[in-house]
């Protein structure tokens, strides 16, 4: 795929002769990295492109999002579009430590994660979303491995959470039950919504999910950094975790020498920014509708040259 | 199975039983008695005894990454060193698969040569397989790729040919000089042997890590794990093959005062060629096998597809590009296996033209350069129209809406019998059992029924897995797998010892194994989930469907091998048909379904990472935290403790195989 790309590019850069284009420090490919979720791939493409029209080489990599930091650290790859503070910070911390990685600043979206119903389980649990009236009637999500607790369908233990301490300090009847990846998540998510059956479980945005799917993030206690720390904190004064968990940032991050090789290219990557919604409506159409990934990133430079053209310059 | 157990414990039930009382009431009690006598140790390994060994691996391949050095260059740069030659006709291959041949970099790449269009990629292969056998073949083979064509997967699918083109000559050449080592030095192969039980039980995901780092990021870091996960058939094949040369071969090369290279190279591997091409087979399906974890680290092409399209859901996707996988799968095995039986042709009259001489050979140039060229103006001949493909997405997924919605209940029931009534019982057999009995357990039993030798290895292996602080998810791994084990042969070996006895069954149960073990497990895995929810029974059912192939096989191998006067013996003797079966079929086939139970434990076990993507709470799960983690000490020792369960298990089943095929008299 990643050639095609470089021969359609061979053509245009052959058709407009070149000289066309401001120069560049250098013409080595910037080597950025894809994972596997659409949202992450949709904000590299058009980082990638935003680049190509400055000038720039651009290759795209797929490395796993925390394997990555290795060769990121190596100058093996160059530049990472996504790491949430959800998920990511630990791994950030580490390699930006090194000196060799460097915080290219926040994306301009946010990760939001938590608790979420579709919406049809309001009419079996008046008051949500509020999480005390989800757990009074957490008996209509039990399955029969759970009974009589509520069952909660956890992400990926590697992802974190604290779920399993926030059910134990909010006294909630649930029991949580991880899953493998997020693909068993939302066929779970699929499965039950077809049937229109109790499910509660652990979604993320921005993600196709909340666009297909209507329904809702439960409300608990507001997330405060002293509540995970400090047990005598929020509603359980023995317990921490006894509240929501936080949102944060979504970052970008580079090899710190990408600022020296492509000093151009790395003003152009710290000016990019996205939000939310407009990320959203672009994984909806490639997940949803079916449309490639390049004909909606294509589509998205035609319609905001207004916004990408101040980065490169 | 009962009869089994009965022929292999014969004489020996007391032990059994006993063995096993002992553990169950323990397993019981042990809750009890670490409260009674306040001795927590029982259930729970010291954590002031456990070995720090992950964290030592991780620090060695730190040091291996960043410092190693051999003077003039490092460690490091000796193995991007390999990773630029494996890359170099890697990017020929694929060029002239898919990308088409250019110079420059990025933008300004100019165009030298496309790659070769559709219809003449095609038409190599099915020339290929007309040359191997027939026009039936030609086909076959013909008709894989067309599929490839018409359902929009010809891309991606170009992709995973052109690292199968790469993967399978290194597996194959690496192989088989490994193999002629072990055959030439005794001390070689005592040494490999450990080694290749490793290469194929440590799970994969244990190693990505460590190549990742030491290969770079992309395809040929996939390589090197395809190559790494498809080599050991081809060294065990290559040694035995070898081996079996018949002795009157070798004496005529000694007699013609053959070298030692020309004897090896004239005489055994040629004359040992039917039997390396069993061991090639096996490189190529282990190669497609690999696909889809391949994807997961840069390989890219149909088993990208795969997981994209699983992650969004859209199940038909994820079903089109896993039968695209299979479609490659059955092409490349039923080419491979017709060279392997090709007889030589007749050599043609010396007298005609080049062209008259090769007409085959010159009809394919002619096509892929007619084809090309015209291709130049006509793209439809260069690539497949994207509008005159199909695509059944809508129909997948809505067929699996109205399963859902009709029969989840149905399905709720079932899952709900399996669970209360074998696997809950099961798990908290296992789990009870306090870990110093269990490796004192494990060592009789290893003890019983292969020698002193085998009880040492697997208690002390047993006990490694302890000290690693891993024996509670050892065991929910052994319990999974072990009640996955016990269903494939509950399904599997029936259908074998039909498949055995009816050619009509043979062939339809045959494709639909062959289906079962290329179909990529991911595909069926999302399905699963939304009928049977996260948890312990999704993986069981992923299992059972991968590790039911040799269940079947060997049961139907083993039926097949009876020799025929045995059963006429038995009907001279006035047997009913059913006498017939289990008075005589099944216990001269037993060696043969042991085989298959140690094949099903081994695909079993080599599930288990997939089913981590379930959630479950095995090793499996260790290692793909681990993956995830970027951690490589702890992946390496959560694989190394699945390679354990399963050398334990293959040693002791094949103790089993050999001492009832001395009972039998067989050899």
């Amino acid at each position: 795929m990643k050639s095609t790309y470089t021969i359609s590019a061979a053509i245009l850069a052959a058709v407009c002769a070149s000289s066309a284009y401001a120069e560049v420090e250098s013409l080595d490919p910037i080597k950025l990295t894809t994972h596997d979720w659409t949202g992450q791939i949709v904000n590299t493409f058009i980082m990638g492109e935003v680049l190509k029209k400055a000038g720039y080489n651009i290759e795209y990599v797929q490395a796993d999002y925390i394997a990555q930091f290795a060769g990121l650290k190596t100058g093996d790859l160059h530049v990472a579009m996504e790491i949430w503070e959800t998920t990511g910070r630990e791994a950030m911390d580490e390699a930006t430590a090194t000196g060799n990685v460097v915080n290219v600043g926040e994306s301009g979206m946010m990760a939001v994660e938590e608790w979420w119903y579709p919406s049809y389980m309001e009419e079996v649990c008046p008051g949500l979303p509020n999480w005390e009236a989800l757990n009074d009637c957490a008996q209509e999500f039990a399955t029969p491995e759970t009974a009589p607790l509520g069952r909660y369908l956890g992400g990926p233990v590697t992802w974190g959470g604290f779920d399993d301490e926030r059910v134990e300090a909010l006294g909630m009847d649930f029991e949580v039950v991880h899953a493998g990846t997020d693909a068993a998540l939302f066929a779970e998510l699929e499965s039950a919504y077809q049937r229109k059956a109790p499910i509660v479980l652990w979604l993320y945005d921005p993600h196709w999910a909340p666009t297909k799917y209507e329904g809702s993030f439960v409300e608990f206690p507001a997330y405060s950094s002293e509540c995970y720390s400090d047990p005598s904190v929020g509603i359980n004064p023995s317990a921490a975790y006894d509240c929501g968990k936080p949102t944060g940032p979504i970052w970008k991050v580079a090899w710190s020498g990408v600022a020296d090789k492509w000093p151009g290219a790395a003003a152009a990557i710290e000016a990019f920014t996205i939000s939310n919604a407009d990320v959203g409506s672009l994984v909806a159409k490639v997940d949803l509708e079916g449309v490639s990934i390049e004909d909606v990133v294509a589509e998205w430079m035609a319609a905001n040259e207004a916004t990408w053209s101040t980065w490169i310059n | 199975m009962k009869f089994l157990a009965r022929h292999i414990l014969k004489g020996s039930r007391p032990f059994w039983l006993c063995l096993f009382g002992v553990t169950w009431v323990l397993s019981t009690y042990s809750f009890p008695l670490y409260k009674a006598l306040d001795a927590r140790w029982i259930i729970k390994f010291p954590k002031a005894w456990e070995l720090q060994l992950d964290g030592w691996i991780s620090a060695v391949m730190k040091w291996l990454v960043e410092d190693a050095s051999f003077g003039l260059f490092s460690f490091r740069d000796l193995t991007r060193f390999i990773s630029s030659l494996i890359e170099a006709p890697y990017q020929v291959v694929r060029s002239g698969l898919i990308d088409g041949f250019s110079t420059g970099q990025g933008q300004q790449a100019v165009e030298i040569a496309p790659s070769l269009s559709w219809i003449a990629i095609i038409t190599i292969l099915a020339a290929l397989a007309f040359y191997a056998k027939d026009w039936v073949l030609a086909a076959l083979v013909g008709g894989c790729f067309v599929y490839l064509a018409i359902f929009g997967q010809w891309e991606s699918a170009m992709v995973t040919l052109a690292s199968v083109i790469i993967a399978v000559p290194l597996g194959v050449v690496g192989g088989l000089l490994l193999g002629i080592l072990a055959y030439l030095s005794p001390l070689a192969e005592r040494m490999m042997r450990p080694v290749l039980d490793l290469m194929q039980t440590v799970p994969v995901f244990a190693y990505l890590v460590p190549i990742l780092f030491l290969f770079g990021f992309g395809p040929v870091s996939a390589l090197v794990a395809t190559v790494i996960y498809a080599m050991p058939p081809m060294v065990r094949v290559s040694t035995v093959a070898l081996q079996g040369v018949p002795t009157e071969i070798e004496e005529a090369g000694r007699m013609m005062g053959c070298s030692r290279r020309q004897m090896m190279w004239k005489v055994l591997v040629p004359s040992a060629m039917p039997t390396l091409m069993v061991g090639v087979n096996q490189v190529i399906m282990l190669s497609l096998n690999m696909v889809i974890i391949a994807s997961m680290i840069g390989a890219g092409g149909l088993g990208y597809d795969v997981l994209t399209a699983l992650r969004r859901l859209d199940i038909g996707g994820g079903i089109e590009a896993g039968l695209a996988i299979v479609a490659l799968a059955i092409a490349l095995d039923r080419l491979s296996q017709a060279f392997s039986t090709r007889t030589q042709d007749a050599l043609p009259e010396p007298g005609l033209s080049y062209v008259k001489r090769h007409p085959w050979l010159v009809s394919v140039v002619l096509i892929m350069l007619g084809t090309g060229l015209a291709g130049l103006y006509l793209p439809a001949i260069q690539s497949y129209p994207e509008s005159a493909t199909l695509t059944t997405s809508a129909f997948w997924s809505d067929a699996m809406e109205w399963i859902n919605i009709n029969f989840f209940d149905t399905f709720e029931a079932i899952k709900t019998f399996f669970l209360t009534y074998l696997l809950l019982p099961v798990k908290r057999f296992f789990s009870g059992v306090p870990w110093a009995w269990g490796i004192i357990a494990i060592g009789l039993a290893a003890w019983r029924v292969g020698g002193w030798k085998l009880g040492a290895m697997a208690a002390l292996m047993a006990l490694a897995i302890a000290a690693s602080g891993l024996w509670a998810k050892a065991m929910i791994t052994i319990y999974l797998c072990g009640v996955s084990v016990f269903l494939a042969s509950v399904i599997g070996i029936p259908l074998g010892i039909w498949a055995g006895q009816n050619s009509r069954a043979n062939s339809v149960i045959g494709a639909f194994i062959d289906t079962l073990q290329t179909l990529p497990s991911f595909v069926y895995l999302i399905p699963v989930v939304m009928l049977f929810r996260v948890g312990d029974f999704s993986a069981m059912i992923a299992v059972v469907l991968y590790a039911l192939a040799p269940a079947v096989r060997y049961a139907a191998h083993g039926i097949r091998e009876i020799e025929p006067e045995m059963i006429e013996a038995g009907k001279v003797s006035g047997c009913t048909k059913n006498q017939l079966l289990w008075r005589i079929k099944l216990p001269l086939a037993t060696p043969s379904l042991l085989l298959g139970l140690n094949q099903t434990i081994m695909l079993a076990l080599s599930m288990l990472v997939i089913t981590a993507l379930v959630g479950t709470r095995d090793l499996g799960q260790e290692v793909y935290i681990a993956l995830t983690k970027a951690n490589t000490g702890q992946g390496i020792i959560a694989g190394l403790a699945v390679a354990f369960i399963a050398i334990t298990a293959d040693r002791i089943v094949s103790a089993m195989a050999r001492a009832s095929r001395e009972r039998l008299g067989l050899k």
